[in-house]
């Protein structure tokens, strides 16, 4: 709690500087629409105007500086834009009844949020199975391991394409799988290395100890070494629920996809709004923020009813 | 059918190799070490290769590995303009900008503590996010050519290191500052001589995860537009027109160039912190 106020602080700096750079941004495509309604702007032509520097232009045209605040297609919108936006594809919608529609960004991230759930799901069940036969077997954790780590430096989205092509031909309606492939291409492994680790956590004193009580090796797999992981599974399910978001909307992004946040991101810039983007963007922000708050309360219930101290 | 057996067999036959290298008394050195995932790798290709052609699969839907080899071969001058534009102009230069501002952000918050503990919360969280979305905003901002993929790689790679520098910063404890300031070292001489050193490990963490991101970014910027080269154009343009093979072989260099920058990362990395325990061994 005591980062409350340092946090808000550093959160106001943002805004104000995002704010103040809403001017310079701004000031080109401000002054070209003084000058279509007849204002007088120096110098003449936006053609003139482009070998000027911003600064001079503020400058020179003080009076129209405050345009630059309320374009209706901004290069940078200001914080309360975006505001207003996404409150009226968000909340206004929904008042009205149309949560659901097509333009309204609930519906949106909803599309998104279900891919990264699926994802997550089949990204964070690889993890886990794939931990698990890493952590039993001598071989597999030899040839596994280093191509576990390879393909996390190989780019994704160069693949999604080919991720989309291959599942359309085989017969795949619709990108939900894609995207929720590539998710769980993007979540697995941070779940595999954690649950290596934490699979591998009991001292070999508690082992012995299992063996002592004629154990199986499947019992001491449910009754020791799962619990004992548990505390590094959830900390890696709040990276990996994160990176499946992402996953899920550079699967959107280059793919020509038409709903979910990477769509209204592809949309908002070959229609030219850039408010729909930055909407988008912020949506997505907002929605990653609470996967892993949801995750991170479940981690602490969790953990507390089973006796760990956090 | 001949190859889907074949291709099964190869399978089994290798996978019992490994299981046996594994299990021998010399799986810890170093040739064996190498040679088990070098010989599962191959196994994939070979499982690949022989599906797609024991079931006769279209080459407009999955290439095989040896078509592929065959066309990369054949295109090498491309893949190489692809490989200039995309990664020694926009993700190189992207994430060398993006390297330093973050450094150098990190010292100079890391003076005032209110600052530290009110970055690092929102650092960590935009770290993150999906942050390739702005990538259609900064093309439009910056043009179609190089810049606006190195501005979108600065953005993507900025955030991880910041937080990793910061948080490496205060790795010193309060001992070996007491030290420093027994010996009368002055900010910089501790910074340079204790706390710097002292947070190279978690830089270079920042830095490994920054070389992917740096490749991500640098490409899917071009997918909002480009010259008419480079490894994303050549991407979904190649989807387009149905060249599944050269989009293939763009997929290897792209996967070779990531395992080749986090490689030279890492080797870097060793070389500077050859002195922390966790490498001494």
């Amino acid at each position: 709690m005591r980062n409350v106020i340092p946090v808000l602080t550093v959160l106001a700096l943002l805004a104000g500087l995002w704010w103040a750079a809403v001017a310079p941004m701004n000031i080109r495509p401000a002054l070209d629409q003084v000058e279509r309604s007849g204002g007088i702007v120096v110098p003449e032509g936006s053609v003139q105007r482009r070998d000027v520097s911003v600064w001079r232009l503020m400058l020179d045209n003080r009076d129209h500086v405050a345009i630059g605040y309320d374009l209706k297609r901004p290069r940078l919108p200001t914080p309360s834009q975006v505001g207003q936006e996404m409150w009226k594809t968000t909340g206004e919608m929904a008042l009205k009844g149309r949560a659901w529609s097509k333009r309204s960004l609930i519906y949106h991230s909803w599309v998104t949020l279900r891919s990264t759930l699926w994802g997550f799901l089949l990204g964070t069940t690889i993890g886990i199975l794939g931990a698990v036969a890493i952590t039993y077997s001598r071989v597999t954790s030899k040839s596994l391991m280093p191509w576990a780590i390879i393909s996390q430096t190989i780019p994704i989205v160069a693949l999604a394409p080919m991720i989309i092509v291959v599942s359309n031909q085989v017969g795949i309606e619709g990108r939900g799988v894609p995207k929720a492939i590539i998710s769980a291409y993007l979540c697995y492994f941070p779940v595999l290395v954690s649950m290596v680790k934490g699979l591998g956590s009991p001292r070999p004193s508690e082992l012995d100890l299992l063996k002592t009580y004629n154990a199986s090796g499947g019992q001491s797999f449910w009754k020791l070494r799962l619990p004992a992981s548990l505390p590094y599974l959830f900390t890696s399910l709040k990276v990996g629920i994160a990176a499946a978001l992402v996953g899920t909307i550079v699967g959107e992004l280059p793919t020509g996809a038409i709903s979910g946040l990477g769509a209204r991101i592809l949309i908002g810039d070959q229609f030219g709004t850039p408010l729909a983007i930055w909407s988008a963007l912020f949506m997505a922000a907002i929605l990653a923020g609470l996967l892993v708050t949801l995750v991170d309360g479940t981690q602490r219930i969790t953990l507390r009813r089973m006796g760990f101290r956090s | 059918m001949t190859w889907l057996i074949g291709a099964l067999v190869f399978w089994i036959a290798a996978w019992t190799v490994n299981a046996r290298l594994a299990n021998s008394s010399l799986s810890e050195t170093l040739a064996i070490r190498i040679t088990i995932p070098l010989l599962f790798g191959f196994t994939l290709l070979v499982l690949w290769e022989g599906l797609v052609r024991g079931l006769g699969v279209s080459q407009v839907i999955l290439p095989s590995p040896s078509q592929i080899a065959q066309t990369f071969a054949a295109s090498t001058d491309i893949l190489w303009v692809d490989v200039v534009q995309t990664v020694f102009k926009g993700a190189l230069r992207g994430f060398l900008i993006g390297a330093i501002a973050a450094f150098v952000t990190a010292i100079l918050i890391d003076r005032s503590a209110f600052l530290t503990r009110g970055l690092l919360p929102i650092g960590n969280f935009v770290a993150a996010l999906p942050i390739v979305g702005i990538a259609p905003i900064l093309v439009n901002w910056f043009g179609f050519d190089w810049q606006s993929k190195a501005a979108v790689v600065v953005v993507m790679v900025f955030f991880p290191i910041l937080v990793n520098t910061v948080q490496g910063l205060r790795e010193t404890d309060a001992m070996q500052r007491d030290l420093m300031r027994t010996y009368a070292a002055g900010y910089f001489q501790t910074l340079l001589k204790l706390r710097l050193p002292a947070a190279l490990p978690f830089v270079f963490n920042g830095l490994k995860i920054a070389t992917t991101l740096a490749l991500i970014g640098a490409i899917v910027a071009e997918y909002f537009g480009s010259p008419t080269r480079g490894m994303g154009f050549r991407i979904s343009t190649g989807v387009g027109s149905l060249e599944i093979d050269l989009v293939w072989a763009e997929i290897a260099v792209s996967a070779l160039v990531g395992s080749a920058f986090y490689g030279l990362v890492a080797l870097i990395e060793q070389r500077m912190t050859f002195w922390h325990p966790s490498r001494r061994g």
